[in-house]
């Protein structure tokens, strides 16, 4: 059983073909990254794995699960979080709020009006916990639009884990991260137990190298190396592509 | 002639004051983004601006139709340089302010002219019939829709032919990359909403004769040049013109066939669109 | 005792004792017009501040609510059975209204919204053998609950006020719901919430039915106010007034909306007094509210009293010793 497979993937946008029979399985607990320059279909394979684009043809499974009919909101509900390149949270909430929507967001409580959600205490515990997980517990009644740009990346990983994902899709973490900074999330990740597989799309090498233990590298849409860390390292089609780097 | 041939003859007329109405709204919401409530408040202010200078200083026909064009240019092109300009950045405080004016034209309209609908005396060129194919046509309502394939044929040159119209296609379809490309978009968009503008005071003032002009005539006008670009897609000329003509047709017709259900009758198609096809208006430009 | 409960209990007092302070029955009268605004104020807010998704059509349900108690009562049909009618079938109009509309967000929205408002209109004024087109149709008389009758406006106005704390109420826990965070959530970042899992067309289309219940119960107060409804009532304008005042008092809050239809209505009847061109002056604060005042009132308010207590706090030498909240002093 595979964690997650994708198979034939196949996106266009008007006559741009931006996803080109994208092939792609991730062995439970594997740490996979996925790497290329800009422009090579990375995020666009995250959206298509997400549901919030639909392909032109192909599948995509989780844990054998067929997802590709199911609409985007589903997925989640099946063990699948990620986070965005570009930080998407709610900025005038508190981090435990925004936290909070992250758990309401798989539990039946998100339909009640009737409730007070202030008073949802072991919901608040577990978004406390969730904060505390990623070091953040302390900074859990500041709003949003008052932290650094390092928490709130921070926050966006712990919205993901809040939803206790299988899978989980890291869109470049570490993205304008100071050194510091890098170092925390890294030692975050490294953290995350087996149970959660992780895919991750990163430009940034060091760190990378150092999580992934399978490479997928992509170029114009398509894979064009996998393999193990050595392997791809070694490939010269990676140095090709990364001409300079 | 048969009462269906004259509904059909009205429904082409009305059509083509609707395209002069609904041509400028769908210019301007393709490039702007905004649906200019302010709109039906142009077509009605037109028609009451030419009618008084018809009426009370006893201009010629032809040139009260160019003084109520020229005028609302003026008044849209201050609008959206000293009101609109000045809320760039948000859709819906442009759309509220474009709802404000409305209300303070509606009102003032009320306040100059008072409640009674104004008519108008067609042109003495125009009056009467013609015969055309062994039928007996209105004059004056052949010249509406002879009018309003000229200024379709006109605005499609304009857009087609020209390095304006160019600008113009270019911002409706990426205003970021028009801005990038150099394109002024700023004055791109002061000159299509007094274009806009210009059509519908044009509009109202032709269509006063056989409309008259009426309070409550902008608020009639409006949702029909709605109807007529979700019908017609969005920045889309020729569909603002079949769009028009096709709502001509089911409004008139439906007046005589269902009376009470009229209005009903007139957005069914819209509800239909929306329901069908919902990413086909909005779907191009993000709402 | 917070800044809020302060307020809110002046409030109360001065809301339950206007029958005794304010001079004469018109003024009485003109309290309960005030609270029922406030109450359809309060529906178009929740899917304005709180879905982020503006109407310009909410007079069609506000008015399918009175349109309905008044065919009702005139079919001869008893006062609840028209108020359950009339709720279930503006629920019903609401139901499809929503449909519709959530076809699109943001700008469609508006224009959808704005396009069945004027279906309404012109369903009540042409509908003429159920609407009695432009004539209206008249309601006899209020009803008696619990045998006490609202002819008189004090009467009345008690059991509008009631009315009104029940969907204030009503309307506090909506929002403080989880649901509410949900909506909430759904106007802040849709994409994100749909990846986090949640319906949000469903939610909105909720909230829409929340939205038409409220507007239906500010529906069958009006037409027993005002014991008549008319084609006006379902226009354009009717439909801007209440974005208006949730724009004037600060869209997204409880109390915005009210302090919106309490200054409106109050220069709507203050002005009609001396000057007769309403529209007028709605079209003008309207583009004066947007170009000047975005925000709106009570948000407005709250900045400058925080600034100010700020600022009261400072002076205090307990301030000095106060801790900072970055975090522990190192």
């Amino acid at each position: 059983m595979t964690a997650l497979s994708i198979h034939k993937l196949e996106k266009s946008f008007g006559g741009l073909r931006v996803t080109r029979g994208v092939d792609l399985v991730v062995a439970p607990g594997e740490r996979r990254l996925v790497i290329g320059p800009n422009g090579a279909g990375k995020t666009t394979l995250f959206n298509l794995v997400t549901g919030e684009l639909r392909p032109d043809a192909g599948s995509v499974s989780l844990f054998d699960r067929e997802l590709t009919r199911l609409p985007s909101r589903r997925r989640a509900h099946l063990g699948l979080s990620r986070t965005y390149q570009i930080i998407t949270l709610f900025p005038k909430d508190t981090l435990l709020r925004n936290v909070t929507l992250s758990l309401l967001g798989l539990s039946r409580l998100r339909w009640n009006p009737l409730l007070r959600l202030d008073r949802q205490h072991s919901l608040a515990a577990q978004a406390e916990a969730a904060l505390s997980r990623v070091g953040l517990g302390h900074l859990a009644h500041r709003p949003l639009a008052e932290t650094s740009y390092g928490e709130r990346r921070r926050v966006e990983i712990a919205m993901a884990l809040a939803q206790n994902p299988r899978v989980l899709l890291l869109d470049e973490p570490f993205a304008g991260l100071s050194v510091d900074e890098r170092r925390d999330v890294k030692t975050l990740l490294f953290a995350i137990p087996r149970d959660v597989t992780i895919v991750m799309i990163e430009h940034d090498m060091d760190i990378a190298l150092d999580f992934a233990e399978r490479i997928t590298v992509m170029h114009f849409g398509e894979v064009v190396v996998e393999g193990t860390r050595a392997e791809v390292v070694a490939d010269p089609r990676t140095k090709e592509i990364y001409l300079g780097e | 002639m048969s009462i269906w041939g004259v509904l059909a003859i009205n429904s082409i007329t009305f059509g083509g004051l609707l395209f002069l109405l609904s041509a400028g709204f769908s210019l301007i919401f393709g490039l702007m983004r905004i649906p200019n409530l302010t709109h039906g408040s142009l077509f009605m202010l037109g028609g009451y601006v030419g009618a008084s200078m018809v009426l009370a200083y006893d201009l010629p026909f032809w040139l009260a139709a160019l003084i109520a064009a020229v005028a609302m240019a003026v008044f849209g092109g201050l609008i959206e340089r000293f009101l609109l300009r000045r809320l760039s950045g948000s859709l819906l405080a442009q759309v509220l302010v474009t709802l404000g004016i409305a209300f303070i034209v509606a009102d003032f309209c009320l306040m100059v002219w008072s409640g009674d609908p104004i008519s108008v005396r067609t042109p003495s060129a125009l009056v009467g019939g013609t015969r055309i194919a062994g039928l007996f046509f209105p004059t004056y309502r052949i010249a509406i829709i002879v009018i309003a394939v000229v200024v379709a044929a006109i605005l499609w040159a304009l857009l087609d032919r020209t390095r304006l119209g160019a600008m113009i296609r270019a911002g409706v379809d990426d205003p970021q990359m028009a801005r990038v490309v150099g394109i002024r978009v700023s004055r791109l968009f002061t000159i299509v909403f007094c274009l806009g503008a210009a059509l519908a005071g044009f509009g109202g003032f032709m269509g006063a004769p056989i409309l008259t002009v009426y309070p409550g005539l902008d608020f009639d006008m409006l949702p029909l040049a709605l109807v007529v670009v979700i019908l017609g897609g969005v920045g889309s000329l020729l569909g603002s013109l079949v769009g028009s003509i096709a709502i001509g047709f089911i409004y008139n017709f439906g007046l005589v066939v269902v009376p009470e259900l009229a209005y009903f009758v007139l957005f069914l198609p819209m509800v239909v669109v929306l329901v069908v096809r919902p990413q086909g208006l909005f779907g191009k430009q993000a709402p | 005792m917070t800044a809020t409960r302060i307020g809110l209990l002046v409030a109360s007092v001065v809301m339950v004792t206007v029958p005794l302070w304010v001079p004469g029955d018109y003024y009485i009268s003109v309290c309960s017009q005030i609270l029922i605004y406030a109450i359809f104020a309060l529906s178009v807010d929740v899917l304005l501040g709180y879905a982020g998704l503006v109407s310009l059509g909410h007079a069609g349900l506000f008015g399918l609510a009175s349109y309905t108690v008044a065919v009702c009562l005139g079919a001869g049909l008893g006062h609840v059975t028209a108020i359950v009618t009339a709720i279930g079938l503006t629920l019903a109009g609401t139901a499809v209204f929503a449909a519709l509309s959530l076809r699109t967000t943001g700008i469609g929205f508006i224009m959808i919204t704005l396009a069945l408002g004027q279906i309404a209109w012109g369903l009540a004024y042409r509908w003429v053998s159920i609407t009695n087109g432009d004539n209206g149709l008249s309601v006899a008389h209020r009803p008696a609950p619990f045998g006490i009758p609202l002819d008189a406006p004090s009467h009345f106005y008690y059991a509008t006020a009631v009315v009104f704390v029940l969907a204030v109420i009503a309307t506090w826990i909506f929002v403080h719901s989880p649901f509410g965070a949900s909506l909430k959530g759904t106007r802040d970042q849709p994409r994100r919430m749909t990846a986090l899992g949640y319906h949000v067309w469903l939610i909105r289309f909720y909230a829409c039915l929340f939205s038409g219940f409220l507007a239906a119960v500010a529906g069958i107060l009006f037409v027993y106010y005002t014991e008549f409804v008319s084609p006006p009532t379902v226009s354009l304008t009717s439909s801007a007034e209440p974005v208006l005042m949730v724009i004037s008092g600060g869209s997204g809050t409880l109390f915005g909306p009210i302090v919106g239809a309490i200054l409106i209505e109050i220069v709507k009847n203050v002005a009609s007094a001396y000057i007769t061109r309403w529209n007028m002056m709605l079209g003008a604060i309207f583009v004066a509210i947007v170009m000047f005042m975005p925000d709106g009132l009570v948000p407005g308010t709250i900045r400058l009293v925080r600034r100010l207590l700020k600022f009261r706090r400072k002076e205090s030498p307990a301030a000095a010793i106060e801790p900072t909240s970055s975090g522990p002093v190192p």
